[in-house]
């Protein structure tokens, strides 16, 4: 096994906790940390591939990363405060409650 | 540019904005519609003579002066299109004449109008015809010209046909107006092709003007299609428009039937003003007119083919009308007979004399025509609305004051030697006539007009005035159809009475008109011609020798005969033995049954139109009625039930075929979007398993489509 093989198995495993999270938790923050997971099993791939790449030395995979990672704290933090704004109005965070987008 | 001329503007405007304001006044109000005609036009009259002083100081400066001013009016293309006017000796001299005269027939007009119920609407009509009328005079644009123009001839037919409900002035205000079109449509169609020719309207504009010499020449050398100058044809066509509007030969039947109106009108519009204008017009595009063509290099310079047709249809219309009026028994009806002749003999003087010889006989005709009207109006007001001649007389001693005035307007158009204008104006044009070296036939019309115009004078006043009264006697029933009661509405006409002097509202105007026949002949005697110079831009002298110069003296001598002559014969058959009943028939009448029959009857002018132009005219609008409701009607007709069978047709697919198409896939469509929604029950959970499930499969079917 290659080591590039091993990051991507790790990064999959990572992925499907996330996944899995985001789908059955019934509690937002929860969900939210789910979504975090998936992010970062992306970030290890993009890492994987630039580092086992044919161009390690032009360090493209590791600035996209460090976006992503930018990204994701903008990211949650916008999802933290949709979730403080949903528990004000409506004084629960269970997804299964909050269903306004049912066409 | 003096202050005057700037301001000039402010002339018809003044009664436009009294008839304006007369117009929208909720209330007939009498006194203020009045009183805001006369004082707009006494304005309008002081600003007149204003212009005429400001003229009069400059005269005898280098050349005719001539002020321009105006406005850009509206812009098309890339050129402005201008409203000017121009103070000259011309305008200055109408301006004085129109409002002076407008200002006393107003005047009359109070007495004479006073018992009828529309007396504001007369005042306002009365003051939009003067305002339109000065801006014609003042009009130094055909276009504006062209807009008063038709101005004035709106309210002739507003004015003909004020008792409207009277059927025979409802016609003739229609027959005016259909007729003046005619002569206007000739105007109109010079107006444009002159503006082809020159791009300007403008009459003078330092040179840029279409009557000034650069126009003129280019005109003038230009050839239509027939070898025509194009000058001479601008020139006819806008001739024809004064032929409408001054009722000369071909189109003078609107004329007589004219006097349907309102006896002031009558006066004011149909004798003294409106009628003057189309010799106005010729006067005032005379350069156009007298420019002599170069066809071929040849400069034809004794006379123009547009003077020519002036002075042959001038002479003959002179002759013609004059003939008539003297069978004529309507005491208005001769005097508009007599104005149609008098017409004829400015357009005469303007052929053969130029501006000046028909200008002045339009000034002095103005004043003593206005008279003879104005006193006319006083004798049937005092006859109680009676205008048969045949049922006057006498009225010699019950109207004294009408009498006098009315004598001396007689004696002046008559043209009795030395005191009376007339005898001077006339004189004039027959002098340039007689000189004119193309044909010496207009000299001997106008002689015969002359003696005419004497002889029919002396009559009308014979029948009038002396004798005795022969009216009150209209109580046969079978009688009183045929006369037309001037005044319908007016409490008086019910009334049978003696006849009686009219009130000093009506007398006064008289009286001073009677002064102007007199006194206007001395200013262009030959031995002084100050109105001659006047508009010529040159001095005046007095030279008493010019007086005794041969042709002068025998001309003057010879047409004196004549004029003394038509009153003897007028008076000997009619003066001598005066009628004695109304019904008793007229001496010429039966001397000469025949020739009388064809005068009375005007030649049977209206019946040859009426059997030629108007029957062509019915049998054409028959035929396009015809076309209409047959041919037409029928295609419409057709087209609407194919159009409708279509309509069916479509309505029928549409129902049937596109719609229950339509309907099917929505309903589909429906019940499917229905299904559908219920997967979306907003738990977004639920969509990312779908999602995650999604992506399980599809990252399962591509790795079995590449290993297969």
């Amino acid at each position: 096994m290659t080591p590039l093989q091993g990051c991507l198995l790790v990064s999959a495993l990572l992925f499907a906790i996330g996944l899995a999270g985001a789908v059955t938790r019934r509690n937002a923050i929860l969900a939210l940390v789910g979504i975090e997971l998936m992010l970062n099993a992306a970030n290890l791939n993009f890492i994987a591939f630039w580092r086992f790449g044919p161009h390690p030395e032009a360090l493209t995979g590791l600035m996209v990363v460090i976006f992503s990672i930018a990204i994701a704290a903008a990211e949650a933090a916008v999802g933290l405060a949709l979730v403080i704004a949903i528990y004000r109005h409506r004084k629960t965070i269970n997804l299964d409650e909050i269903k306004d987008l049912r066409g | 540019m003096t202050c005057i001329t700037q301001n000039l503007w402010l002339v018809p405007v003044l009664p436009l904005a009294a008839s304006a304001v007369i117009a929208v006044n909720k209330q007939p109000q009498r006194k203020l519609a009045a009183t805001l005609a006369i004082g707009s036009m006494v304005f309008a009259f002081l600003l007149s003579l204003g212009a005429f002083s400001v003229v009069l100081l400059h005269h005898g400066e280098e050349g005719v002066f001539r002020e321009v001013a105006g406005f850009n009016w509206l812009q098309f293309g890339g050129q402005w299109l201008r409203l000017d006017w121009a103070l000259d000796p011309l305008t200055a001299v109408m301006l004085v004449m129109v409002s002076l005269v407008s200002l006393l027939i107003f005047i009359f007009s109070v007495g004479y109008m006073a018992h009828d119920e529309n007396f504001t609407r007369f005042f306002c009509f009365l003051s939009l015809f003067a305002g339109a009328m000065l801006g014609v005079v003042i009009a130094n644009n055909l276009v504006l010209f062209f807009i008063c123009w038709e101005i004035v001839g709106l309210t002739s037919y507003l004015l003909i046909g004020f008792w409207y409900h009277k059927p025979s002035a409802a016609a003739a205000a229609k027959k005016a107006f259909i007729t003046t079109r005619i002569g206007d449509l000739g105007l109109l169609l010079g107006m444009v092709w002159l503006y082809a020719e020159t791009g300007t309207l403008n009459f003078y504009a330092h040179g840029n003007g279409c009557l000034e010499h650069t126009a003129l020449t280019t005109m003038a050398a230009h050839l239509t299609a027939a070898g025509m100058a194009v000058s001479t044809a601008i020139g006819l066509l806008i001739f024809l428009g004064a032929v409408g509007k001054s009722g000369q030969l071909p189109l003078h039947v609107w004329l007589p039937d004219a006097m349907e109106g309102p006896t002031p009108v009558s006066a004011l519009i149909h004798a003294a003003t409106m009628v003057a204008a189309g010799v106005f017009l010729v006067a005032r595009v005379f350069p156009l007119m007298a420019q002599a063509p170069v066809i071929e290099g040849v400069v034809y310079l004794h006379s123009t083919t547009v003077l020519d047709v002036v002075t042959w249809i001038g002479a003959l219309t002179a002759v013609f009308a004059a003939s008539i009026a003297v069978a004529q028994n309507d005491i208005k009806r001769i005097l508009a007979y007599s104005t149609v002749s008098q017409l004829g003999y400015m357009m005469l003087g303007l052929g053969v004399g130029g501006v000046a010889v028909g200008m002045f006989h339009l000034i002095t005709h103005a004043f003593f025509k206005a008279l003879l009207f104005l006193g006319s109006g006083s004798v049937i007001h005092g006859c109680h609305e009676e205008q048969d001649v045949r049922r006057m007389g006498g009225l010699r001693k019950v109207m004294p004051v009408t009498f006098a005035t009315y004598a001396i307007g007689m004696l002046a158009l008559a043209g009795f030697p030395l005191f009376f204008s007339g005898f001077w104006s006339k004189d004039e044009i027959l002098h340039a006539a007689h000189g004119w070296p193309v044909s010496p036939g207009p000299f001997y019309l106008g002689c015969a007009g002359a003696l005419l115009t004497a002889f029919y004078m002396t009559r009308q006043v014979a029948l009038v005035f002396f004798g005795q009264y022969r009216g009150g006697v209209r109580q046969n029933a079978a009688d009183a159809h045929s006369h037309k009661k001037d005044q319908p509405l007016s409490t008086e006409s019910s009334q049978a009475g003696p006849p009686h002097e009219s009130p000093a509202v009506m007398t006064g105007p008289l009286v001073v008109l009677a002064i102007f026949a007199v006194l206007l002949g001395f200013v262009g005697t030959p031995a002084w011609p100050w109105f001659d110079a006047f508009l010529n831009g040159e001095r005046a002298e007095l030279n008493f020798s010019r007086l005794t110069e041969s042709g002068t003296l025998g001309l003057m001598l010879s047409s004196a005969v004549i004029v003394f002559a038509g009153l003897g014969l007028g008076w000997w058959l009619y003066g001598r033995r005066l009628r004695k009943t109304a019904e008793e028939p007229d001496v010429l009448q039966v001397a000469q049954p025949g020739a009388f029959r064809w005068l009375a009857n005007k030649y049977f002018v209206d019946e040859i139109y009426a059997a030629s132009v108007i029957r062509f005219n019915a049998g054409a609008a028959r035929i396009c009625d015809f076309l209409d409701h047959w041919i037409w009607g029928g295609v419409v007709l057709l087209i609407t039930w194919v159009t409708m069978g279509l309509a069916r047709l479509y309505r029928f697919m549409d129902e049937f075929m596109v719609d229950a198409g339509f309907d099917t896939g929505c309903e589909t469509l429906r019940e499917g979007g229905g299904e559908i929604s219920a997967w979306h029950n907003g738990r977004v959970q639920n969509y990312l398993r779908v999602i995650g499930v999604a992506l399980v499969v599809l990252v399962l079917f591509l790795t079995w489509w590449r290993k297969s």
